[in-house]
């Protein structure tokens, strides 16, 4: 659906899969592919989520305690594994926000600095 | 939490493995639906959705795929199914199985059990505290010939006075006590000690005080210190005893306190704990009468210590008065040199060499275990040929087939291991029940958490051994071949019987080791029953021990005329043919001292060569079975007149004056002041050392002795009796002998009631224990080895039947055919004992100092092993083979 942006990298960026998953879910409890199209959206398709690491990484969250996860019917009445935010992963979203901000800021000013 | 959380949800994902797939599978599906019908919605076709979504995403396996790896399950879960499967395979195979489990678990029990021994005995520390820094203060001599000097009084107090190394000094020697106005008079084993001893060792009584400087002190009141084992047995564990005064020798001592149950000293039994008084204006430079205990200050090394006591070594002639009738140059002359040892090296002795001796031993035995499991699990490899080739063709990696041959070996060999440990745990309770091992420390000998670590090891160990070696010949099949051959019971290869022969030559010339070893030790037994140990019929012969206290029988005669009078009464039983006094039993140590020979040119202040001094009443030879080699034996009347006559061995008569008979009527003495006293006897050699030593030169003195040892009288009040009587080892003799005792002085407790063959067998038991020890693995590696042969054989006529078939039908004879086999089996045990006996030759060295009297190259032995050995291999590989024989021709050439 995105085939004209093939040319640009649409990889997530390493790490910073978790915290697009955490802020996604801060807005609502999403699917898994609810979640993916979320990140397409948001970010005007920059980055391309692949099901199979979204999946792993959803469990990884899970398993961390930073998500709930159960099977829901969605509004068009299919069966779907459907995640929340829970308290620690609220916080963990504080987190990891506060830290990438730190660094896309030192990077940032890093790039913009003229010899 | 979330760590938790991991583990539970991964040991849920592994437990339900199923169902966690499921719901992976349920998500990926539901993932990519929801993606078709997004795109649906947005205007395309079910088919372009479809299309699109397979194009963007991949297929659905591969993305399952990816998520279930997620998890540190996965990690474990391979390797999980594998053991699975291993331990099905064991399972369908119970025979097998069971024989591997118990020959690795006897292998392994047998090297548990003997680590145990040696962490027990030899490298756990002493039950003291910094106890690495107690020493035992031994001498050397070598200018008067003795190579092992105890302590001398006038050097503990030099050394506790003068030392830049110790932080105390303590002595010691053990006692008995005979307690009365308890209950029956008894007499109980104690230990006389210096005020310092105790915090030398580090010990704090748990009840009352230590002894102090005063008490050690003969003009101050005495006072004792209980055993906790005591106090509770015969004071009820009375908390109100400290102050208490109990009669020990007929004198009345204070109970001053009572020592922690843990208390224990040299594996001694104590029940009480006595000062060693000495008055220290009286004490002399020649002194030697005890042991020596010091605690090295922190960081002080054994050489330094050495060191400094060399140095006090020289004060000791400045601070003390040579003794009256000794030149003033002996102290000097017999070269004193401190040999400071650990203390625990005085407890452990030298047994050491025979542990580690038998840990090599069991550790061949483990060996010969695994070569036997390994042979096996060739056999069922080479039955799974075909299967691992089908799984290599399939596309099974090297590594993953490996590991469930592995898996398999690790499953028997920790199987074995924990089948070893509960075998180990009852031979150490029987062990320690039995006491027939001559082992110190054996209370603290157990299995703890470092004998299961090395049990562990071993195990794995072990397994890999014998695992490695169907895995380096199966697990990379040649494909073609093994997939081509499979089924068809074609002649082996010899490529493929190599392994199995490799292994049995191997067992053959372990079990070869071990049988030269044992059959050594069963030499060196019989060397020593052939040694005469100076005395005859000793289980015939009971032994008890009295002393008469000075404070009960004033006077020396008096108590000689006690002991003269118990001697008549016992003589009076039933069945006693002859009974005299000795002062100590053989092979119970003794005194040793220097003897001047009139006549002889000694130089001048020298010393004369040292004996071994024994007091004995009249009768002595008969009694205990000796001979006179010339001569006569003292009378009463000598011993009562207190008569200059003496008796010597016949080892110092022949090397004093060359003839037994030239020894009569010469005079001898024990120090300058002494009076001369004649040689009216020759006794022969006593074997007082032990079996296997030299037999030491000896006198024999009266038991009462004037002018003797620069004293004005020497009496002999603590003695042993021996009785020649073919009741020895009745228990209705013990109550006789005790009512002979009583009716002369009711006040006299009996002590130490034993035969003298129990004497001599414990002088032989750190023989027959090896010998026993050795004897059951040489036994255990010859059946394991015999096992060996046979297996091999039988499996060759198995897999050969159809040959045999062939050869029969042709018109072989059946010896011929029988022949092939018992050749075979005949080579590989030949191949292995020549292997074997060549490592024994190397090996049995290392056991040098557990033999006696036999070469660790003894012909004897080797050529019995070799022949036994050999008819062994003929009977294992011929009964098997004859088997090959009563094949039916025709059902063998059909069975295709």
């Amino acid at each position: 659906m995105l085939a004209m942006m093939d040319e640009h990298n649409t990889d997530v960026i390493q790490g910073t899969m978790d915290m697009l998953i955490l802020k996604t879910l801060s807005l609502e409890p999403m699917h898994g592919f609810g979640i993916g199209r979320r990140i397409e959206q948001i970010t005007r398709g920059v980055f391309k989520v692949n099901p199979g690491s979204l999946l792993t990484a959803l469990q990884r969250l899970e398993r961390g305690g930073w998500l709930d996860a159960e099977w829901r019917r969605t509004e068009n009445s299919r069966r779907a594994k459907v995640y929340t935010l829970t308290r620690a992963g609220r916080k963990q979203l504080e987190n990891e926000t506060a830290d990438w901000a730190r660094r896309a800021g030192a990077i940032a000013r890093l790039l913009k600095a003229e010899g | 939490m979330s760590v938790w959380r991991q583990l539970v949800r991964g040991l849920r994902a592994l437990i339900r493995r199923q169902s966690t797939d499921r719901e992976i599978a349920e998500e990926v599906e539901s993932y990519l639906e929801e993606s078709r019908a997004a795109l649906s919605a947005s205007g395309l076709s079910e088919q372009q959705a479809r299309r699109v979504t397979q194009r963007e995403f991949g297929n659905a396996t591969s993305i399952r795929e990816q998520v279930r790896s997620y998890g540190w399950e996965n990690a474990i879960a391979t390797p999980l199914s594998d053991l699975r499967y291993a331990a099905r395979r064991l399972r369908g195979n119970p025979g097998f199985t069971a024989i591997s489990v118990m020959t690795l678990a006897l292998g392994i029990g047998a090297s548990t059990a003997i680590f145990s021994v040696i962490e027990g005995v030899l490298l756990k520390p002493l039950p003291y505290p910094q106890s690495e820094q107690i020493v035992a203060l031994w001498h050397t001599a070598p200018g008067i010939n003795i190579k092992e000097l105890n302590l001398a009084v006038s050097l503990y107090f030099t050394y506790s006075e003068e030392s830049r190394v110790f932080q105390d000094v303590g002595m010691w020697t053990p006692d008995t006590a005979s307690i009365t106005g308890l209950a029956e008079p008894e007499e109980v084993p104690g230990l006389a000690v210096t005020n310092r001893f105790l915090p030398v060792l580090g010990v704090q009584p748990a009840l009352g005080r230590r002894f102090t400087p005063a008490d050690d002190d003969p003009n101050s009141p005495r006072t004792v210190m209980l055993s906790d084992d005591y106090w509770k047995s015969r004071f009820g564990g009375d908390r109100s005893i400290i102050g208490r005064r109990i009669l020990i020798d007929g004198d009345a001592a204070e109970i001053i306190g009572v020592q922690p149950p843990s208390f224990q000293f040299l594996d001694r039994k104590i029940s009480l704990l006595m000062p060693l008084r000495f008055n220290r204006s009286a004490v002399r430079l020649i002194s030697f009468c005890c042991q020596g205990v010091a605690r090295l200050k922190p960081g002080v090394t054994l050489t330094q210590a050495n060191a400094d006591v060399a140095r006090m070594l020289l004060l000791a002639p400045l601070k003390f008065p040579m003794n009256p009738g000794f030149s003033a140059t002996m102290f000097a002359d017999a070269r004193i040199a401190p040999t400071l040892r650990p203390l625990k090296e005085l407890l452990v002795g030298n047994i050491g060499n025979t542990l580690w001796v038998l840990l090599g031993t069991v550790g061949i035995v483990l060996l010969i275990a695994c070569a036997n499991v390994a042979n096996l699990l060739l056999v069922r490899a080479d039955g799974r040929r075909q299967e691992l080739a089908i799984r290599a063709a399939l596309g099974a990696g090297l590594g993953r087939i490996a590991r469930g041959l592995l898996m398999e070996s690790a499953l028997l060999g920790i199987a074995g291991g924990a089948l070893g440990l509960a075998l180990a745990a009852v031979a150490l309770r029987i062990l320690a029940a039995s006491n027939v091992a001559p082992l110190p420390r054996v209370h603290e000998i157990s299995i703890d958490s470092l004998a299961v670590a090395f049990t562990l090891a071993v195990s794995l160990g072990a397994s890999l051994l014998f695992g490695l070696i169907p895995v380096i010949k199966y697990a990379r099949p040649r494909l073609s071949n093994a997939l081509r051959g499979g089924g068809r019971s074609l002649s082996q290869s010899r490529e493929r019987h190599r392994a199995r022969s490799l292994l049995v030559v191997l067992q053959v010339a372990l079990a070869v080791v071990l049988l030269v070893a044992s059959g050594l030790m069963i030499r060196t037994f019989q060397a020593l029953r052939h040694v005469d140990p100076g005395f005859s019929g000793a289980e015939r012969v009971a032994t008890l021990r009295i002393s008469i206290p000075e404070k009960q029988v004033a006077g020396p005669e008096r108590a000689i005329r006690m002991e003269e009078d118990i001697l008549r009464r016992i003589g009076d039983l039933a069945g006693v043919s002859a009974v005299a006094i000795v002062n100590v039993l053989p092979m119970e140590g003794g005194s040793n001292n220097p003897v001047y020979v009139e006549d002889q040119a000694t130089r001048e202040g020298a010393i004369p060569p040292i004996r071994r001094y024994k007091f004995t009443s009249p009768g002595y030879v008969a009694a205990m079975g000796s001979r006179l080699i010339a001569g006569r034996e003292f009378t009463w009347a000598e011993t009562y007149n207190r008569a200059p006559v003496a008796l010597v061995s016949e080892n110092m008569a022949r090397e004093v004056w060359h003839d037994p008979r030239a020894a009569l009527g010469k005079r001898i003495r024990s120090t300058l002041k002494d009076d001369w006293r004649e040689v009216i006897g020759v006794v022969a050699d006593l074997r007082d050392d032990g079996v296997d030593q030299k037999a030491p030169g000896i006198v024999y003195w009266p038991l009462l002795v004037k002018n003797f040892g620069a004293a004005d009288t020497n009496v002999v009040r603590s003695v042993a009796f021996v009785i020649r009587t073919p009741r020895a080892e009745s228990p209705g003799l013990l109550r006789e002998l005790a009512h002979a005792v009583g009716s002369v002085n009711p006040n006299l407790p009996v002590a130490d009631v034993k035969t003298l063959g129990a004497v001599y067998d414990r002088s032989l038991a750190r023989t027959s224990f090896t010998l026993v020890l050795l004897a059951i693995a040489g036994g255990m590696s010859l059946l394991l080895g015999v096992v060996g042969i046979w297996g091999v054989t039988s499996y060759s006529v198995a897999q050969r039947t159809r040959e045999i078939g062939i050869r029969l039908a042709l018109g072989a004879p059946v010896q011929g055919v029988t022949g092939i086999f018992v050749r075979h089996g005949l080579v590989l045990s030949g191949i292995g004992a020549a292997c074997g006996l060549v490592a024994a030759l190397a090996l049995t060295r290392l056991m040098k100092s557990l033999l006696y009297e036999v070469s660790p190259a003894d012909p004897v032995t080797y050529v019995a092993v070799s022949a036994g050995l050999i008819l062994a291999a003929t009977l294992a590989s011929y009964l098997p083979a004859r088997r090959a024989t009563r094949i039916d021709q025709v059902e063998a050439l059909r069975a295709e």
